[in-house]
């Protein structure tokens, strides 16, 4: 099987189709036209520098670009995470917690998938490792915005109950266990759901793209399952992570509820 | 027993306020709405940063953990907070006799929070803050929502705790006639004072 390479025509007619959509779209006053546009030249413009910096990265490998973009990669994700929740820690730790955690569990995770796993020499051959930080990446940060903003929106609504609670003398840690639980919960929910619909409702994107190239399908198949576990273990720690330090945040050192260094998004 | 001793407690712009109870002693605090008699007593069970110090006896908060602090300085607010279905389930030991002293049978265990009256809850979060045998209660307008017979019958349980168990007890009240059955002296915050009375 051969990559039938794509030319700029083929792409322009998936574009026209978008553009009909948005056409359609400012006819019904849905509101929404002007971003599908700006969406769509963002796709195009943010995907084609991808993947000449990728062309360069992997005509040229070297530990320090693979880093450089990493950290990149690590900071734009960070931001992501932050921009995500409607309540959100003030200051650094709005930003510094969900990257924190993503930077513990994405980076530890892809180190052990390309040392252990798929032993690639070197390990940071760009082929590998920039795609699967980048997934990892993606997927942990969904999570992570989940979590966080699970954590700090219950703890707002609860507050009574909260500090009803410590008032009967429980520590911080019991009196916010419950929206811990559910937090977390709610993080792990999209890679739990689809790693139950993979294959059945849904076609990974990553096992399409590699069917598409022209890999044999249980060769694709076996990466897409790698991946899927790599996530759900990256998506785990990482909301752990985000969960249990955000919800140390939110009380002092004296067990009280601090709900002023959160700040909420309008 | 226990006397709590509490020197220049100061929270947000309220002035400062320092007291001594003996174990054994109820005394009320009073004042206009707003004039910050919750955030008082917020301050004294360590729930909100503040100056000054507190102490029970020669022990300070700070030489103990906040939840222990919490455990023998309990704090029952105005609207209590439910998190469970069912009231069993916020208690780990129950006394017959006091439910039924506060109006209740004692299948009041399986009724279901939602169905509890403002009354019903404030009674029961009382009796549910004393499971942890605190040694000061502070008491946020605990009978608002009771109506005359419940008052009293608040009002009596409590002296009963503070003259035989030597409880100590701050209790938020604006209603001149109860302070003067539950106790002998108390606070009055001003603008710029907050000022002991004795009756």
């Amino acid at each position: 099987m051969n990559l039938i390479s794509l030319t700029p025509i083929d792409l322009m007619i998936a574009a026209s189709l978008v553009i009909v959509l948005a056409l359609l779209s400012a006819k019904m006053q849905l509101g929404v036209s002007g971003q599908l546009l700006i969406a769509g030249v963002r796709t195009v413009v943010q995907l084609m520098l991808i993947g000449l910096i990728l062309k360069s990265i992997f005509n040229y490998v070297h530990l320090g670009w693979i880093s450089l973009i990493s950290i990149v990669m690590l900071l734009l994700a960070g931001r992501e995470v932050m921009a995500r929740q409607k309540y959100r820690l003030k200051g650094w730790w709005g930003f510094g917690l969900g990257t924190m955690s993503m930077f513990i569990s994405s980076f530890s995770i892809t180190l052990i998938a390309l040392n252990v796993i798929i032993n690639v020499d070197p390990w940071y051959t760009p082929q590998y490792a920039i795609p699967l930080l980048g997934m990892m990446l993606g997927n942990t940060m969904n999570g992570i915005a989940l979590g966080q903003d699970k954590l700090n929106q219950s703890a707002w609504q609860q507050r009574s109950i909260i500090e009803g609670k410590l008032m009967l003398g429980w520590t911080w840690s019991q009196a916010i266990a419950d929206i811990r639980h559910d937090s977390i919960r709610t993080g792990l929910m999209p890679i739990i759901n689809a790693m139950a619909a993979a294959g059945i409702v849904s076609l990974p994107g990553m096992m399409t793209g590699q069917v598409l190239a022209g890999s044999d399908p249980i060769e694709a198949v076996k990466y897409q399952i790698l991946i899927m576990f790599l996530i759900a273990a990256g998506t785990g720690f990482g909301t752990l992570v985000a969960v249990w330090f955000g919800s140390r945040r939110l009380f002092d050192g004296r067990d009280r509820l601090r709900l002023e260094r959160l700040t909420i998004k309008h | 027993m226990t006397r709590i001793i509490a020197q220049n407690i100061q929270v947000l712009d309220l002035p400062q306020w320092s007291f001594e109870i003996q174990a054994g002693e109820c005394v009320y605090l009073s004042g206009p709405s707003g004039s910050g008699k919750t955030v008082l007593l917020r301050a004294i069970a360590d729930l909100d940063p503040h100056q000054g110090s507190v102490g029970l006896d020669n022990v300070s908060v700070k030489e103990i953990t906040a939840h222990d602090w919490r455990r023998k300085v309990a704090m029952v607010p105005a609207e209590t907070a439910w998190w469970h279905e069912t009231v069993a389930e916020h208690f780990h030991q129950i006394n017959e006799n006091s439910l039924i002293e506060f109006g209740f049978d004692t299948n009041v265990m399986s009724w279901e929070v939602r169905r509890l009256s403002t009354g019903e809850k404030q009674r029961l979060g009382l009796l549910r803050a004393l499971q942890q045998q605190p040694q000061v209660l502070l008491l946020d307008e605990p009978t608002a929502n009771l109506d005359q017979k419940y008052t009293l019958v608040l009002e009596q349980y409590i002296t009963r705790l503070v003259e035989h168990e030597g409880l100590s007890v701050i209790w938020v009240t604006h209603d001149h006639e109860q302070q003067e059955r539950i106790a002998s002296r108390g606070w009055q915050i001003e603008q710029d004072e907050i000022r002991e009375v004795t009756s």
